[in-house]
This record gives structure tokens, C-alpha cells and sequence, in this order.
């Protein structure tokens, strides 16, 4: 039996060496399953959470033009969660498991939405830092090994690709206004630069459980080259709009030809992760209110299939 | 203002006011699924209210922009329904009242087609087709949520009850102005009163949600800025930026 799985798996290594994409009905490793539940699960739970700190200023969008585009970006992200969901629901967990896991704090998002947005300019700064970095994460991954998730992947990176260019343009008009619009941008960006490169995860030393999905190609870039290819692209546009990184010793160097930051503060990033950063608890609280207080709602409704489904019944 | 001018923006005010409070759900809709559509509807009217005002603003011989009518004025000066301006409450409540409204709007933007007023019978083309979606979703969700459970049935009935009061508004004559009409620019509400009370029956008969009694004291106001104490609120959310910042263009 066990010689067997070891066959199996064996053959299940070289499909995916060869370029191969697993396909939910394929046999696979249950750890392979579980790390990939795991990792799609997570990415929806990011989109849905992500709603929140953007939700946050559509009624206070301050045009029709910019109320609109909001609006519709956030919508997108309920749609990347959909889509996500239902990717995850191929390796057979069922969205409300998912989201079970999500309210008790036992399933993980990407740490950068437990910070705030207190400005306007933070639309615009989380359109081109959050989205910006998330396209860099999901290009890499849509090259994944398993296929479901690699084809939202490629789906949802459009759409990732179009929300940085909206924020980029916030920025770029807020920018072009004057002293106040470009104040507003700085201040943002100060709070937002560490965070973003927070969403990385740790230093690849740190990164438990790497090799095994470098393997199956879950994951296919180390952390470190992921965040320097960001922090790369990210300071030569921030100093375009004559923006300044904040971090005192940011420097270039000459030989690698990239930039070199300071430390990230880990501490931070820790508390942020293990459920006590900035807004862990006020984000948890308003997604379990959503699902408890809709209760009563997906309940009529299944309620109502019941009736209706018996009564098509008897008529036949 | 132009009594033809006044009456395309009260057409926008409704819209966005509408699309203003479902974009309130956005994050926080009781499925997934009603997010999406929510917001949906939200861009749908808000979109709708976009056109609405730019050709509003050309009426009035582009003295503001749309974003001046949007962002810089009063509760006072805004000519929305009652109705649309109500808050969310529960599902329920949402529901019903963008039931009551979609009925409404589905018939008004219909025969607002063949406006005599060009501008208008083209934005009514559009905001119709988005209207029939918007009409078909509030159903289905009258229907379940009034033929679901005894909670949905008791919570929907509340709803029914508490904003039946805004629903006269609607078909009351005086608005727009008779010039407007004749013209044939706008559409008398009165004549439209039937076929809402028609689409609402017929929904509400294939559920157990029963009209309100019939001595319900119907309020009205909205035409004439006269409105309900929710709306000041909601502009002061909405405004709160682009006041803050008159220097900045967005
Ligand atoms: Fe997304
Ligand atoms: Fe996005």
C-alpha cells in the first residue's frame, strides 16, 4: 500500500518537473492538498478582508468619477474572493469551512489589511503599493503547478494590473494639485512603505515549510527576490513624484544595481500576523457580523429552494 | 435652475441617493454573492445619476459641474424621493424599499424613453435595460425573503410596513412642473401609479407579506427639499472630502 503512494507520488514529482498542471480529479499528496487549501483559502480571505479598509471611503469618494471607479475596484476584489473560493472548493473544503476558519482567527490574510486608511490618498496608495506588490506574488504564482489556481491567478492579475493604475492616477492627480494633494500623498506613503514590503512574509531564512512546495511548485520564488524586485520598481516612481521613501538609510548600490533598505520591523510584522496588529480584531468583528447577522437571510433563501424545489416535485 | 433643469436633477438625485446607501453594503452583505450584485446595482445607479446630472448641468447652461451639485449642496437643495434616502436597516428593509423604488423607476424610465428631451430618451435607453435587472433581483428577493422563513416573513412585513409611507411621493402631481410635462419632456407620476401597484401586487401575491393598512399617513417632502433627517447625514459622510479640500482636484 505505502509502496504504492510512494509510486504514485514519485510520478505525481515528475508530472509537475515536467511542466505538467495538476487537475482536480488527479491523485495527489494529501500534503500537497492541504498546503494548497491552505494557500487559496488564504489568497480569498485577503480579497475579502481587502474590501474593508477600501470600503471604508467609497461614501466618502470625493467625485462621481472616483466614487465610481472605487465602487467598481471593490467589487472586483469580491469577485477575486468568489472566484478564489471556488478554486479552493475543487480540492473538496466547502466555503463555509473556509470561512469558519477565517472568523476564528484560525486561517491567516495578507497582514497588510489590518492597517487602517485614514485618508483619501490611501486609495491611491494601495492601489499602486497593496495591488502593485499583490501582482508580483500572483504573476509568480500563476506559473503554480495546480491548475484552478493558476488560471484565476491569471484572471484576477488583469484586473490586479488595472487597480494599480487607478491608484497610480490618484496619486499622480493628487500630485499635480499642489502642496495639500502632495502632502496628503506623502503622509500616506509614509504610513504604507513598511507594511507593503511586510506582505513579502518573512526573510527566506525565516519562511518554515519552503522546499517542499518549491518541489510542487506552490511556490516558485524565494520572498527576498520577490520584495526586492518591488522595492526596486517602487522607489524609482516614488522619486518620479519627488516622493521620499521613508527610510533614512534607503541607498543604492552600485554593484547589485538595486536599492538596500533598512531592516523591516519584524516585531511588527509579527504581532500584525498573530492576530494583534492595528486593525486584527476590528476586521475579524465587522466579517463576523456580516456572516452572523446574514444568517437568517441565507436561511430564507434555502428555505424558500426547499419549498420550491418539493412543489416542482409533487406537480411532475 | 430651469423647471426642466429641476427636473433631471431630481431624476439624478434619486439615483445616486439610491446608489449612495447600497454602496453602504459593500464588505458587509450577508453572501458573497449579494456583495457583488450590490454593488452592481450601486455603479448601475450611480452611473445613471453621472449622466443624469451632466445633462442637468447642460440644461442649466453649465453654470456647475456635476461634482458642484453633487458635493455642494445642502440637504435642502437635494430633490430626492423620501423613499431612496432611508437607511439600510436589515436585508429586509434594503430589499423593500429598493423593491418598491425598482417598480417605480422600471415604468418611469420606460416611457422616459421617448422623451421629447433627446439627452434624457438616451440616458433612459440605458438606465431602463440596467433597471429590469435591478427590478427582476429585488423580486426574487421579495419572494424569498417574504415565502422563506417566519423570521424573513416578520422581518420583510416590518420593512413593508415602516416605508410604505414613502411610496405616495412618488405618483403625487406638482412635480415636475406642467410646462415640463407638456413639453413632453417628462412624465406626468400620476399616470404611472397603476402599473407600480399592479407590479407590486403581483409579486407580493406569491408571498405571505400583506399590504399596510389602508390609513397609513403618506409623507412627501423630497421634491421640495423638505426630507427626512437620514439624508443631511448621509451628504455630510459624502461631502466630507471634497469640502474639506476645495482646493484640490481629484
Ligand atoms: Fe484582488
Ligand atoms: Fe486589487
Amino acid at each position: 500500500m505505502s509502496e504504492n503512494i510512494a509510486m504514485m507520488e514519485e510520478q505525481f514529482n515528475r508530472r509537475i518537473a515536467e511542466g505538467e498542471t495538476i487537475e482536480p480529479n488527479d491523485w495527489m499528496p494529501d500534503k500537497y492538498r492541504s498546503q494548497l487549501k491552505r494557500l487559496i483559502s488564504q489568497h480569498a480571505h485577503s480579497e475579502i478582508i481587502g474590501m474593508l479598509p477600501e470600503g471604508n471611503w467609497i461614501t466618502r469618494a470625493p467625485s462621481l468619477r472616483r466614487k465610481l471607479a472605487l465602487l467598481a475596484k471593490v467589487q472586483d476584489e469580491a469577485g477575486h474572493g468568489h472566484y478564489l473560493y471556488s478554486s479552493a472548493e475543487t480540492l473538496g473544503i466547502s466555503r463555509e469551512e473556509m470561512f469558519g476558519q477565517l472568523h476564528t482567527g484560525k486561517a491567516k490574510y495578507s497582514s497588510i489589511f489590518n492597517y487602517p486608511t485614514l485618508a483619501w490618498a490611501d486609495m491611491g496608495m494601495i492601489g499602486w503599493l497593496v495591488d502593485g506588490a499583490a501582482i508580483i506574488n500572483q504573476t509568480t504564482m500563476a506559473k503554480c503547478s495546480y491548475g484552478p489556481y493558476s488560471r484565476a491567478l491569471l484572471r484576477i492579475c488583469k484586473e490586479e494590473n488595472f487597480h494599480k493604475k487607478q491608484g497610480m492616477e490618484i496619486i499622480a492627480t493628487l500630485i499635480a494639485s499642489g502642496e495639500q494633494g502632495k502632502a496628503m500623498v506623502q503622509e500616506s506613503f509614509n504610513r504604507f512603505w513598511w507594511p507593503t514590503l511586510m506582505m513579502f512574509g518573512p526573510h527566506d531564512a525565516n519562511s518554515p515549510n519552503s522546499p517542499d512546495m518549491m518541489k510542487w511548485k506552490i511556490k516558485l520564488k524565494g520572498n527576498d527576490e520577490l520584495r526586492q524586485r518591488f522595492i526596486d520598481m517602487t522607489v524609482e516612481q516614488a522619486q518620479a513624484w519627488g516622493l521620499t521613501v521613508p527610510d533614512p538609510k534607503l541607498r543604492f548600490n552600485e554593484q547589485t544595481r538595486s536599492w538596500e533598505t533598512g531592516e523591516i520591523d519584524w516585531n511588527e510584522f509579527n504581532a500584525v500576523i498573530s492576530g494583534n496588529g492595528p486593525c486584527n480584531h476590528e476586521r475579524l468583528n465587522v466579517r463576523r457580523t456580516a456572516h452572523d447577522q446574514g444568517a437568517w437571510v441565507r436561511e430564507a433563501a434555502r428555505a424558500y429552494e426547499a419549498k420550491h424545489r418539493r412543489s416542482s416535485e409533487t406537480a411532475e | 435652475m430651469t423647471p426642466l433643469s429641476e427636473y433631471l436633477l431630481s431624476l439624478a438625485d434619486d439615483r445616486l441617493i439610491l446608489g449612495h446607501r447600497l454602496s453602504e453594503w459593500c464588505g458587509h452583505a450577508p453572501i458573497l454573492e449579494e456583495d457583488i450584485a450590490l454593488s452592481n446595482i450601486a455603479l448601475d445607479c450611480i452611473g445613471q445619476a453621472t449622466f443624469l446630472y451632466e445633462i442637468a448641468a447642460e440644461a442649466e447652461g453649465n453654470v456647475r459641474t456635476p461634482d458642484r451639485m453633487v458635493y455642494f449642496r445642502e440637504a435642502i437643495e437635494y430633490r430626492n424621493l423620501l423613499l431612496v434616502e432611508q437607511p439600510n436597516g436589515d436585508f429586509a428593509r434594503t430589499i423593500v424599499r429598493q423593491f418598491l423604488y425598482d417598480a417605480f423607476g422600471i415604468s418611469l424610465y420606460d416611457r422616459l424613453q421617448t422623451s421629447s428631451y433627446a439627452p434624457l430618451a438616451a440616458v433612459a435607453q440605458k438606465a431602463h435595460k440596467e433597471l429590469r435587472y435591478h427590478f427582476r433581483h429585488s423580486s426574487q428577493w421579495m419572494l424569498r425573503l417574504g415565502d422563506g422563513t417566519d423570521e424573513s416573513i416578520q422581518r420583510t412585513q416590518h420593512a413593508l410596513n415602516e416605508l410604505w409611507q414613502y411610496t405616495d411621493e412618488m405618483f403625487i402631481g406638482g412635480f415636475p412642473a406642467e410646462e415640463v410635462i407638456g413639453s413632453g419632456a417628462a412624465i406626468d407620476p400620476r399616470t404611472l401609479r397603476t402599473g407600480w401597484r399592479n407590479s407590486v401586487d403581483t409579486i407580493l401575491s406569491r408571498t405571505a407579506l400583506t399590504l399596510p393598512e389602508k390609513d397609513i399617513r403618506m409623507q412627501s417632502g423630497g421634491r421640495n427639499g423638505r426630507h427626512t433627517e437620514h439624508l443631511g447625514h448621509l451628504l455630510t459622510e459624502m461631502q466630507s472630502v471634497a469640502r474639506s479640500y476645495p482646493e484640490i482636484t481629484w
